[in-house]
């Protein structure tokens, strides 16, 4: 699209505007739109941009974007690491911007204004790079409407020199094909340190004139960790793909992922940003690890982010009370994957306790700090360590057993028993918490409807748990249908169809109203259709997103906008076949879109995973038991960075214990050789 | 348990935070200025920071006020410095004009405030029209407003709530200058632009520009502010008790 020329009423004396600044223009706009604060930038912590590099070809400037509203992305971590980290570098420019609301974006087209970035309020299209976060499927075609909104033409293949890089990292690239139409690179893994190297080659192509696209990508492609997808021709033999092979020469076969191998040497963001206005997880935030390695098999982010590497326990400490102080924030979560898994843990906890106490007193912290976990294990040890952070308020408490039986569960290996659940319940009601919410997953290989009714059967018996301890204690249950992933073991399975999903919480909702004091919750199975389609899809959905994105099918990911309609009906048209991109089984020896591409996963270790999972057969966490050679550590000579090598105090998930627990189930072995790992 | 009145601005691209949002910056500027905060008790505590009447999403103001209740007994920032302290913790747009401490007692913002003067810049419109409007609407006897409270309609007068209106050039259009009175009930102030039948406000009411420049209280029946600025030491709860 091209921007038509600006008709936007100037106002009444001359404003002045900082140099490249649309804010004259959008100001007027924002007395109509919802929520104007989203676009006013100036959060606590955001830093005025330098332009002023007189490197030749400097500045190189990148804009971090969140294909989604602000709310959604500003708390985003992944682009508040990378905007500071290119900050930091001598001739690098980081700004943000966000998906703006519908009637925003009605007032920015009809007023011939483009996407802005929220701190210098620069139009999106004088950048060199656009940098997007991809975390949801639902928000491809957001990445497609942005790129259009900054004046930028959709389709790589279009832009000049002169355009931004349109650039994308986060989960969603370990399948990028489906966008690989519309970005000129991806970023696969962990981004702390290629954002610099990709700085690094742009910055030298902009010193020699920036003349030819093609010459930047080809030197890009030769970055570890960054693919191009132009530089790769996909042959397709009916609906199958033949081969995907590099189109230019010298670009790798195989792109390999990045992995930072400690993640004490990046102790980012160090200036989270503090909202103005209010956003989802709305809090401080301290990674405490990367990776996990229970090895939950419908889990891309468990498989992709491997080895698990902690953040030290003294750093963490630092981080959480300077991060306090920095902010005025009066609540911080420990993030990671599984927090209660931090070998620290306990000690950290204390500690944080401690700090809690003496809170006011001390001159650090005034007032109370609430310390959330948000991932929480299920068992006892883990309500064990909320109760002793969550002293004030106790309203609910979240687990993810995943799903209703311990068959179903060994498929998966999410290794946790009913009475690691019950348990946890347990200690959760006599502790004081009211409620607990348990989330499932439902459309899971092998699943029958024995396994989804159990889902109903262990609400039940936690509410007789806890009964025990409270009058009218509640669960909540969330139900979500499950969609294949990339990288995963599940990669090879057929998802369930709509109508089998559609038939499963029915069965489940009818199951739940028996059970007193419980409430369901499920997720839109269309809208688990068109992530599946997503999820796996390869080079040929590009038409598709572009047709949904053009019918006006933006905001995918919000329940009021999403139209599955608009996605069915662009496959037809571009004769897809629904079945066979969703539904259908993929067989082994099948060209996967993302056969190119490695999270450094054996493929032959996948493979077996899954034929494990048809057998029932749980794989222990490698982090405490032998290595298992799945490739993620093996493949680039990095390890597991943990403090302790014993399991943390009253673990069981994953540990070995309860594995051959089921009665007549198969015994556990581990796959693979028991070979312990060597330094 | 002691109190403090905090005045402060609400200038320029901040004038698009919401109440709500002024109100969070506001308790978490306070923690990190090393105030000993009370907090409430219960399930749930919160910051016991007070507010006055709340300005809508969009409109500036050059005197907002809030009350903050603090723990006796522990070390605080003086009173002289507690501005720019509190300042540097802010968005650019809300300063801290003035921190005063007010004895036990004191009615509160929400109920002390009396009227708020006003001031509109409307872009493009000739003053002479609008005076003239403004003299239509001071000339009314009954100014009648339909207002829908709980599902149903409600009538209100706003005539003895409004004070007299100033009209006259600006930079950036005719500045509209009028009281607005708070009781029993707020006049909002887009209440006040749709009863002027000015055919220059028919358009875009979005257009205007809206300030506060001050709010009212009456002290042994003479008008004045909560804080005024000529007289940073003004120890209002004294007076007024």
């Amino acid at each position: 699209m091209t921007v038509p020329s600006a008709d936007v009423r100037r106002p009444e004396t001359v404003r002045t505007d900082p140099p490249g600044s649309l804010w004259s223009r959008l100001e007027p706009l924002l007395a109509r739109v919802e929520k104007p604060a989203r676009y006013i930038g100036g959060e606590d912590g955001a830093v005025r941009p330098d332009w002023s590099s007189r490197a030749p070809g400097g500045p190189v400037s990148w804009l971090f974007t969140y294909p989604d509203t602000y709310e959604i992305g500003l708390p985003n971590q992944g682009l508040q690491i990378l905007a500071e980290i290119v900050r930091e570098h001598p001739h690098g420019v980081a700004e943000r911007a966000y998906a703006p609301w519908i009637d925003l974006e009605a007032e920015l087209r009809a007023h011939g204004v483009p996407l802005f970035s929220v701190e210098s309020h620069r139009p999106a299209g004088s950048f060199d790079l656009i940098g997007f976060n991809l975390s949801a499927e639902l928000t491809y075609t957001n990445l497609v409407n942005l790129v259009d909104l900054a004046g930028v033409p959709v389709r790589a293949a279009e832009r000049a020199p002169h355009h931004p890089l349109v650039c994308i990292g986060g989960h969603c690239t370990y399948n990028p094909e489906p966008v690989a139409d519309f970005v000129d690179l991806v970023v696969l893994g962990d981004g702390e340190e290629v954002v610099s190297e990709i700085t690094d080659v742009v910055l030298e192509w902009k010193a020699a004139g920036r003349r030819d696209r093609r010459e930047v990508l080809e030197a890009l492609a030769a970055v570890p960790g960054v693919y191009v997808p132009a530089a790769y021709e996909v042959s397709y033999d009916g609906p199958r793909i033949r081969a995907i092979e590099p189109r230019w020469p010298g670009v790798p076969e195989v792109v390999e992922k990045r992995t930072i191998a400690d993640l004490g040497e990046w102790p980012y963001p160090k200036s989270q940003l503090v909202p103005l206005t209010e956003v989802v997880h709305d809090r401080l935030n301290v990674e405490v690890f990367r990776g996990c390695t229970r090895g939950c098999r419908f889990c891309q982010a468990g498989m992709i982010t491997r080895p698990v590497r902690e953040r030290p326990a003294e750093q963490v400490r630092t981080m959480v009370a300077e991060g306090l102080r920095r902010t005025g924030y009066d609540e911080v979560a420990l993030t990671s994957l599984s927090t209660a898994d931090f070998s620290n843990i306990s000690e950290l906890v204390g500690r944080l306790a401690g700090t809690q106490e003496s809170g006011g007193g001390s001159g650090d912290l005034c007032g109370p700090v609430s310390v959330s976990l948000p991932s929480l294990r299920v068992d006892a040890f883990g309500v064990g360590i909320a109760a002793e952070l969550q002293k004030g308020r106790r309203s609910g408490l979240t687990f993810a057993p995943e799903a209703g039986t311990w068959r179903m569960r060994q498929v998966i290996n999410k290794l946790i028993s009913d009475e690691d659940l019950y348990g946890a319940v347990e200690s959760a009601y006599s502790q004081g918490w009211r409620r607990v919410k348990l989330y499932f997953l439902t459309g899971l290989p092998t699943e029958t409807d024995q396994d989804t009714l159990g889902i109903a059967d262990l609400a039940a018996n936690c509410i007789e748990v806890g009964r025990r301890h409270q009058r009218s204690p509640g669960v909540t249950v969330s139900v979500g249908g499950f969609v294949p992933k990339p990288f995963t073991p599940f990669q090879w399975f057929g998802q369930n169809t709509v109508g089998e999903l559609g038939r499963k919480i029915g069965l489940l909702r009818d199951a739940f109203r028996n059970v007193r004091g419980a409430q369901m919750k499920w997720h839109d199975p269309a809208a688990t259709l068109a992530e599946g389609l997503l999820s796996r899809g390869d080079r040929r959905l590009g038409p598709v997103i572009e047709t949904v994105w053009r019918r006006g099918g933006t905001f995918q990911e919000w329940s009021e906008h999403f139209d599955l309609d608009l996605w069915t009906g662009a496959m037809a048209e571009h004769g897809l076949s629904v079945d066979d991109y969703v539904y259908r089984h993929r067989t082994e020896d099948e060209v996967l879109p993302w056969s190119h591409l490695s999270a450094g996963l054996h493929q032959d270790f996948l493979w077996q995973d899954w034929q494990d999972a048809l057998a029932e057969v749980g794989l222990p966490d490698c982090r405490w038991t032998p290595c298992y050679d799945c490739g993620a550590c093996t493949g680039y000579g990095i390890e597991h960075v943990v403090a302790s090598a014993t399991p943390p105090a009253g673990g069981s998930q994953g540990t070995g214990q309860g594995l051959s627990w089921t009665p007549g189930g198969p015994a556990a072995v581990p796959v693979g050789a028991p070979t312990r790992r060597t330094t | 348990m002691s109190r403090l009145r905090v005045r402060y601005t609400k200038h320029g691209r901040i004038r698009f935070l919401s109440h709500r949002d002024v109100a969070r910056c506001l308790e978490r500027a306070v923690r990190r200025a090393g105030l000993p905060v009370a907090y409430s008790q219960g399930f749930s505590p919160r910051a016991r920071l007070h507010f006055g009447l709340a300005l809508s999403t969009g409109f500036e103001s050059d005197a907002e006020y809030f009350d903050v209740d603090l723990v006796d007994g522990r070390s605080a920032p003086g009173l002289d410095t507690l501005p720019s302290v509190l300042g540097s913790a802010l968005p650019e747009g809300i300063d801290v004009e003035a921190v005063v401490p007010i004895a036990p007692g004191t009615p509160s913002l929400q109920d002390a405030v009396v009227s708020c003067t006003w001031r509109f810049t409307v872009p493009g419109a000739a003053p002479g029209a609008l005076a003239e409007a403004a003299a239509r609407l001071t000339a009314r006897e009954s100014i009648p407003l339909t207002l829908v409270r709980k599902g149903k309609q409600v009538r209100e007068d706003l005539r003895p709530l409004l004070g007299g209106i100033v009209a006259e050039p600006g930079a950036m259009g005719t500045e509209l200058t009028v009281d607005l009175g708070t009781k029993p009930r707020s006049v909002r102030p887009v209440e006040f632009l749709s009863a002027l039948d000015a055919p220059e406000l028919t358009g875009d009411v979005a257009d205007v520009r809206v300030l506060r420049t001050h709010q009212w209280i009456n002290v042994d029946g003479r008008r004045c502010e909560p804080i005024s600025l000529g007289a940073p030491s003004t120890r209002i709860g004294e007076r007024a008790s």
